[in-house]
C-alpha cells in the first residue's frame, strides 16, 4: 500500500536516504491532510450549522470570542508536529550531508547547456554520468559560467553549481538503471534543454567501463564516431539534424550550405568548409552566424583532433543530394 | 435626500484635471485599482501563454527564449505591478482613511506623488516589454543577470523606482495609522485591516530599501563591473540571493498580510459575529511582519550555504508557520454561533480559507531540509507560492473589492454572476495548480519552456484548467466593473452586509469628497454584533 503510494508520488527510490526523506514526506503528508480536514470540516459544519435562514430575524450573537483550552490545542498540537519534522528533517539533512570516507569522487562542471563528468581515473564523459551501484559516490560541483543545480529525482538529491566556490553532494545508488538529470537553476535559453543520464551499473561492469573510458571509440569510422559525438557531446542541444533552427543553426542547413558563403552578424562572410567548422566548434565566439544569438561555448579542450575530424566528416554525410 | 448626500467623491469635482491632480485618497486608489487591475489582466495573459505551451512536452508554441520572457515578465508583473502595489494602495488607500474616522490620508500629496512614482516606474516596465523583454526570471540571480542581453537595466530601474512608491505609501499609512484617528479609536478598537496595513506598511519600509539597493547593485554591476557579485573580480553570486531574498522573503508578507485584514474583516460581518481572538490576529501580524524578516535563507537551502545556517533558517520558518496556523482556526471559530451569509465576498473568504491553508501547509513541507533539497526548484515550489499568493491574496482582494465595492463606488453588482464566478476561480484554481504538486514530487523543475514525456498528463491537465481559472477571473472583474456601466446604483445610505466599521455606519455610498459630514463618534468596536444589531440595508 506504501509502495504503492510512494511510486504515485515520487519517482523511484534509488539513494539509500530516498526512503528516508519520502517516509518523512509521508509523516508531514499525513498531518496535513488531518490538519487540512479539520480545517474544511470545521468551516463547512460552522458555516452551515450558523447559516442565516431565509426569513430569520439578525439578532445579537454570541459574545465568545475566545477558548483558552482550544487555543492552546491550536498552538500545542501544531507545535509538537513542527518539532518532530524539524529534526526528522534536519537527522535526514545530516545524511544527506556527511560523505562516507570511502566514496568515489567525480567531478560535476555545469556549462551552458550541458554537464561535463571527470572521473578519478581519468576521462571524461559529456551528459553521462556514470556510476557504481551499492558504492558512495561523492560529486564536486561547479560551473564554469552562470549558476547551474544538479538535480537527481530518483537521489532525491539537488545541488547548485556555482561559478566560483565547490559545492559537494553525495549519494549511494541502490538500483541499476538509467536515471534523469535535469538543471534546475535558471541558465538561459537551453535551460530546459540541459538534462543529461545517471547511468548506475554493476560495480564491476563500472570498473570495466572506467579502465576503457576514451579508448572505446579509436576503431569506430570516422563518421559514425561523429554521430556517436553529435549526442554525446551535447552537440543535439543546439543543433538539430532535420534543418529546424533551435539555439545554433541545424547541421543539416551547414551541410547543404557546404562550400558556400556564409554570412555573420558582423556583415563579414566566408566560405563553408573544413577549417570554418574546426574554427567554429573551437572558437565558436569569434564568428556569430547571422540571426543567431552567440551563445556557444568553446569545446577547446572537451574534444581531440580525432573526434573534431569525426565530427566534421559526420557533419558532410548528412547532405545525401551532394557528395562531397 | 439633500443636495449634499448626492455629492460624492466621484462626481464632485469634475473634469480630468480634477482627477490628475486630485488629492482624495479615494481616487488615487481607484487609480491604483484601475493600473492594478490591467497590469493584473496583463500577468495573466502571459500566464495563459505559458500555460498553453505547456499542454504538449515541445516547442509547440513559442520558442525557449519567448517563454523565458513570457515567465520573467508574469512573475515581474504580477508581484512589482499588481499584488505589492495594488492592495495597499486601492483598497488600502481607499479604506484606511475612512476606518479610522479621518478626512484623509496624514500626507495627501505624498500620497499623489506615490501613484505617479509607481506610474513612472510601471512606464520602465512597458518599455521593457516593447523593446524586446527580460529573460532572467522575475528574480534577477546573478551571473545570468549581468551577462544577459536582454532589457534588465529598465525593468530594475521600473523596480527601483516603484520601490520608492511603496516606501512612501508605507510611511503615510504609519503617520495615518498612528495620528488620525478619531478620539476614542483606540488601538484595540481599530479594524483588523487597518492592523493589517500597518503591519504591512512596517515591512515596506524596512524592507524595500534593501531592494532597492541591491537593484542599484546590479545595475552598477552592469555598466560598470564593480565587481561585487561577479567571482572574477572576488565578488560572490551568492551575495546576490542574499540581498535578494532579504527583501524579498519579507515582500512575501507585504503581499499576504493585508489579505489577512480582508479576511479579518469579510468573515465576522458576513458571519454577524465578534472576531474570534482580536488581539491574537493583532498581535501575530505584527510578529509574523518580524519574524519574516529572518527566514531569507529558506529560499537557498541548495545554494551551499553550511549546515548551521540550514538548520537555523528551517528553524525559524516553523516560527511564522504556528501563529498563521492559529490564525485560520480564529477565522474559522469566528462563525461559531454567528448568522453566516453566503454572500459572494463571504464565499471568497471561504476559499480563502481552504486555499490558503493548502499553500501554508505545503510551506511546512518546504521548510523541512531534507524534503526541501528534492523539492527546491520544482512545481512542488511553484504550485506552493500560487497556492499562498494566488489562493490566497488574490482571492482574497476579490473578497475585498466584492465586500467594499458597493460602499466604495455606490453600485452593486449582480450577486449570481459573481457568486458562480468565484465558484469557476474556486475550481479552476484548484485544477491548475494541484496537478502541479505531483509534478514537483516527480521531479519536474521549474522554468521549463520544453519537458520530458512522462510529465504531459499532469501538465495538460493544469493547462486545461487554467482556461477556466482565466475565463472565471475575468467574468469576476467584468461583472464587479459592468456595474458601473449598468448604473445599478444603491442607495447612499445602504449597509448591504450590515457592517459595523465606520467606513460603513458614519459615511455614504460612495463616500462624501470628504468622507464624513462631521466628525464621527464612535459608537461601538468594529466587531461588536453581541452589542448592537446593525440592520443590512440595500435598497436601490
Amino acid at each position: 500500500m506504501l509502495d504503492r503510494l510512494t511510486e504515485f508520488f515520487f519517482p523511484k527510490q534509488v539513494s539509500t536516504y530516498a526512503s528516508d526523506i519520502d517516509s518523512l514526506y509521508f509523516f508531514i503528508f499525513y498531518s496535513s491532510v488531518v490538519l487540512f480536514f479539520i480545517v474544511v470540516f470545521g468551516m463547512v459544519y460552522l458555516s452551515i450549522k450558523y447559516r442565516h435562514r431565509k426569513g430569520e430575524e439578525l439578532k445579537l450573537t454570541s459574545s465568545k470570542d475566545h477558548s483558552n483550552l482550544l487555543e492552546s490545542m491550536f498552538f500545542i498540537i501544531p507545535l509538537i508536529l513542527v518539532s518532530i519534522t524539524f529534526v526528522w528533517g534536519i537527522r535526514s539533512y545530516l545524511k544527506m550531508v556527511i560523505v562516507p570516507d570511502d566514496a568515489i569522487e567525480i567531478k560535476v562542471t555545469g556549462q551552458s547547456w550541458f554537464w561535463t563528468f571527470d572521473y578519478p581515473d581519468g576521462g571524461t564523459t559529456l551528459n553521462e554520468l556514470v556510476v557504481p551501484s551499492n558504492k558512495p559516490v561523492k560529486l564536486v560541483l561547479s560551473s564554469k559560467d552562470v549558476l547551474h543545480s544538479f538535480f537527481i529525482p530518483v537521489m532525491r538529491s539537488k545541488m547548485d553549481c556555482l561559478p566560483n566556490r565547490y559545492n559537494i553532494m553525495w549519494f549511494d545508488a541502490t538500483k541499476e538503471g538509467v536515471y534523469d538529470i535535469f538543471c534546475t537553476e535558471y541558465c538561459g535559453t537551453g535551460h530546459s534543454q540541459m538534462g543529461a543520464k545517471v547511468i548506475v551499473m554493476q560495480p564491476a561492469q563500472y570498473e570495466e567501463w572506467a579502465s576503457e573510458l576514451g579508448s572505446e571509440d579509436d576503431d569506430l569510422p570516422l563518421d559514425e564516431l561523429g554521430a556517436k559525438l553529435y549526442t554525446k557531446k551535447a552537440c543535439n542541444t543546439c543543433h538539430t539534424l532535420d534543418g529546424s533552427a533551435l539555439v545554433g543553426p541545424s547541421y543539416l542547413q551547414t551541410s547543404q550550405m557546404w562550400g558556400q558563403e556564409r554570412v555573420f552578424d558582423d556583415g563579414t562572410s566566408t566560405v563553408i568548409d573544413d577549417n570554418y567548422i574546426r574554427s567554429s566548434i573551437l572558437e565558436p565566439m569569434t564568428q556569430i552566424v547571422a540571426g543567431y544569438q552567440g551563445v556557444m561555448p568553446t569545446y577547446q579542450g572537451l574534444l581531440s583532433d580525432r573526434e573534431l575530424d569525426a565530427l566534421i566528416a559526420f557533419l558532410k554525410t548528412l547532405n545525401e543530394d551532394s557528395q562531397i | 435626500m439633500s443636495e449634499n448626500m448626492k455629492q460624492n467623491y466621484l462626481n464632485h469635482p469634475k473634469g480630468i484635471m480634477s482627477w490628475l491632480l486630485t488629492l482624495d485618497h479615494k481616487r488615487i486608489g481607484l487609480m491604483y485599482l484601475v493600473s492594478g487591475i490591467l497590469f493584473f489582466f496583463l500577468g495573466g495573459l502571459l500566464a495563459l501563454v505559458m500555460r498553453f505551451e505547456l499542454a504538449a512536452p515541445g516547442n509547440d508554441i513559442i520558442s525557449n527564449e519567448i517563454y523565458n520572457n513570457a515567465y520573467t515578465l508574469h512573475g515581474a508583473i504580477m508581484i512589482f505591478l499588481f499584488i505589492i502595489p495594488a492592495i495597499p494602495g486601492a483598497l488600502g488607500n481607499i479604506l484606511l482613511p475612512l476606518m479610522v474616522g479621518a478626512k484623509d490620508v496624514a500626507f495627501p500629496r505624498l500620497n499623489l506623488a506615490s501613484f505617479y512614482i509607481y506610474s513612472f516606474g510601471a512606464l520602465f516596465a512597458l518599455y521593457t516589454i516593447i523593446n524586446g523583454g527580460v529573460d532572467t526570471g522575475w528574480t534577477f540571480y546573478t551571473p545570468y543577470s549581468t551577462q544577459s542581453s536582454s532589457n534588465v537595466v529598465p525593468m530594475t530601474l521600473g523596480i527601483f523606482i516603484i520601490g520608492f512608491s511603496s516606501i512612501l505609501t508605507g510611511l503615510n499609512f504609519i503617520a495615518t495609522v498612528h495620528k488620525m484617528r478619531i478620539p476614542g479609536l483606540t488601538w484595540y478598537k481599530l479594524p483588523l485591516f487597518v492592523w493589517a496595513l500597518y503591519g504591512t506598511s512596517l515591512v515596506q519600509i524596512t524592507a524595500t530599501p534593501v531592494l532597492a539597493i541591491t537593484m542599484v547593485l546590479l545595475m552598477l554591476e552592469r555598466f560598470l563591473g564593480i565587481g561585487i557579485f561577479d567571482p572574477a573580480l572576488g565578488g560572490d553570486p551568492v551575495l546576490y540571493q542574499h540581498f535578494f531574498w532579504f527583501y524579498s522573503h519579507p515582500a512575501v508578507y507585504i503581499m499576504i498580510l493585508p489579505a489577512f485584514g480582508i479576511i479579518s474583516e469579510i468573515i465576522p460581518v458576513h458571519s454577524r459575529k465578534k472576531i474570534w481572538g482580536y488581539k491574537f490576529i493583532a498581535y501575530s501580524t505584527l510578529s509574523i511582519a518580524f519574524i519574516g524578516f529572518l527566514v531569507w535563507g529558506h529560499h537557498m537551502f541548495t545554494s551551499g550555504q553550511s549546515v548551521f545556517s540550514q538548520i537555523v533558517f528551517s528553524f525559524i520558518t516553523y516560527f511564522v508557520g504556528i501563529p498563521t496556523g492559529v490564525k485560520i482556526f480564529s477565522w474559522i471559530l469566528t462563525m461559531y454561533k454567528g448568522q453566516v451569509s453566503f454572500t459572494p465576498p463571504m464565499f471568497y473568504a471561504l476559499a480563502f480559507l481552504f486555499l490558503f491553508t493548502i499553500g501554508g501547509l505545503t510551506g511546512i513541507f518546504l521548510g523541512a531540509v531534507a524534503l526541501d533539497i528534492h523539492l527546491h526548484d520544482t512545481y512542488f515550489v511553484v504550485a506552493h507560492f500560487h497556492y499562498v499568493m494566488q489562493g490566497g491574496t488574490i482571492v482574497a482582494f476579490l473578497g475585498g473589492l466584492h465586500h467594499w465595492w458597493p460602499k466604495s463606488f455606490g453600485v452593486m453588482y449582480n450577486q449570481t454572476i459573481a457568486n458562480i464566478a468565484a465558484l469557476g476561480v474556486f475550481i479552476g484554481f484548484n485544477g491548475t495548480f494541484f496537478p502541479q504538486f505531483l509534478l514537483g514530487l516527480r521531479g519536474m523543475p521549474r522554468r521549463y519552456a520544453t519537458y520530458d514525456e512522462q510529465f504531459v498528463e499532469l501538465h495538460s491537465y493544469s493547462t486545461f484548467w487554467s482556461g477556466i481559472l482565466g475565463i472565471s477571473i475575468f467574468i469576476a472583474v467584468m461583472n464587479l466593473f459592468w456595474s458601473f456601466i449598468k448604473r445599478n446604483k444603491v442607495d447612499p445610505g445602504s449597509n448591504p452586509w450590515g457592517g459595523m466599521t465606520l467606513e460603513w455606519t458614519h459615511t455614504s455610498s460612495p463616500p462624501h469628497p470628504h468622507n464624513f459630514e462631521e466628525e464621527p463618534v464612535l459608537q461601538h468596536g468594529p466587531y461588536d454584533y453581541d452589542k448592537v444589531i446593525v440592520q443590512k440595508t440595500y435598497k436601490k
